[in-house]
């Protein structure tokens, strides 16, 4: 016997994962973007005439994000001007391929597309980086230069706002994370709809209570078109584990992860615990919570032939940047420490 | 003449541990498993299908595919256009010309 959906009795195709509720697919869709639609509401995330960038992948959160903020922005009349705007890496049969998949939407959804590529702004591509320091950190480098290539391109085409893909069980999983680590600033802030330090671009995630299922559904059966493959450098294994055990515990209760996320947005940080101000980099402008920002930091460390220096100890590394600063600069400086 | 097949997809990541192969057309006589010549004339399930494509189809990283004799966690299974946690999931009886698609939620989006 089928399942009829809750709504209007026709035949259900989809259980809820955070309720349960079973939905035919008509109503499915008008749910799944009237909740995206309150989350943007209850946030107050746009005005009128706002130049909004939708930071696009290729992946399936990005394009289900691009697909619909279009219908919203036409059907609730937001009057924001939405863009699309990626990111190339550089790195070969991995990024080529996805940003295939962004041209192929620009088209689709008639919005139009920047692309920035680490090449340009860095003048190392990853397949570049890779080559030069092997497999081990390159993580660390292309999470931080994507964080600042994003507000760069962001820049370059005068956008106010950029909203990124992030789902709900990427945010349950980096709560998990910033508790395993400790990390309390990162966990204070991680679960916020709106996020960027005063006088940087904010960055806002409208999908934080989306499920990564019914994203994934509605994506299959809007016949979506988007690309998912592995990227072929090594992948987080710390966030891999995190993300395994969520996974098994939302198949035994699916409400873990709108409960974490919950969890995260009511932790009350104790006034005494000390959190780095987030300023801008001296160097390049862009936001840091340091003087000088970590992609300068690690960029220099590439210049200089010396990239391993910049993934290890922080302290280090700045201080190391600081000397050589001082170099360049003809002042004296002590010998080696 | 009706279909006799089982068609099976993969999407969002699955197809790379099946060689790139996005689709699969299965005859309900390959569930036929000699060895057990009891089990002749009855119905297969999901679960006897993910047994077939684990022995016969999988190419490798099984663990990326199954979690004990179920699909891993974060992987969707579509059939005939309805989500199996609907239709009894592993317990599914199949039926020629049903569709089974499998789409991995974990890679990156």
């Amino acid at each position: 016997m089928p399942f009829l959906c809750k709504r209007c009795s026709r035949k259900a195709i989809l259980k809820r994962p955070k309720t349960g509720d079973t939905l035919c697919k008509e109503c499915f869709f008008e749910l799944f973007e009237l909740e995206i639609h309150e989350t943007i509401i209850c946030a107050k995330l746009f005005k009128p005439g706002l130049k909004v960038a939708v930071g696009a992948s290729g992946g399936k959160d990005s394009t289900v994000l691009a697909h619909v903020m279009k219908v919203l922005n036409e059907k609730y009349h937001y009057g924001i001007h939405l863009t699309l705007l990626s990111v190339d890496e550089g790195i070969t049969g991995y990024r080529d391929d996805s940003l295939e998949t962004v041209k192929r939407n620009e088209q689709q959804y008639e919005l139009p597309l920047k692309i920035v590529s680490y090449k340009d702004l860095y003048g190392w591509s990853m397949d570049d980086i890779v080559k030069q320091i092997g497999l081990k950190n390159n993580c660390t480098f292309c999470g931080v230069f994507r964080r600042q290539a994003l507000d760069r391109g962001a820049t370059m085409t005068a956008v106010d706002m950029i909203l990124t893909g992030h789902n709900a069980d990427d945010i349950a999983e980096t709560v998990l994370m910033n508790l395993l680590r400790g990390d309390i600033a990162r966990l204070s802030r991680c679960t916020a709809i709106i996020t960027g330090a005063e006088g940087s671009l904010p960055r806002a995630k409208p999908l934080k209570y989306a499920y990564e299922k019914e994203i994934v559904m509605y994506a299959y059966f809007k016949k979506l078109d988007y690309f998912s493959t592995e990227c072929v450098y090594s992948p987080n294994a710390y966030r891999g584990y995190a993300r395994t055990f969520l996974k098994d515990l939302e198949s035994i209760r699916p409400r873990c992860i709108i409960d974490i996320i919950h969890s995260g947005e009511n932790f009350a940080i104790k006034s005494s615990v000390k959190m780095a101000a987030q300023g801008s980099c001296s160097r390049c402008g862009f936001i840091s919570s340091q003087e000088v920002c970590k992609a300068c930091i690690l960029l220099d460390g590439l210049n200089r032939g010396l990239p391993r220096l910049t993934t290890g100890k922080m302290k280090k590394a700045h201080r190391s940047f600081a000397q050589n600063n001082k170099q360049e600069n003809g002042e004296v400086t002590s010998p080696a420490d | 003449m009706p279909p006799r097949d089982i068609r099976v997809e993969f999407a969002g990541g699955v197809e790379l541990l099946f060689d790139n192969q996005k689709q699969l057309d299965i005859p309900i006589s390959k569930f036929h498993d000699p060895s057990h010549p009891a089990k002749e004339n009855l119905t297969y399930t999901v679960r006897d299908l993910l047994q077939l494509l684990k022995d016969r189809y999988l190419k490798q990283r099984l663990e990326l595919f199954l979690q004990g004799d179920n699909v891993k966690p974060g992987i969707l299974v579509v059939i005939n256009d309805c989500d199996w946690e609907l239709m009894g999931g592993p317990d599914y009886e199949l039926e020629p010309g049903d569709r089974v698609v499998f789409i991995s939620t974990l890679h990156g989006g």
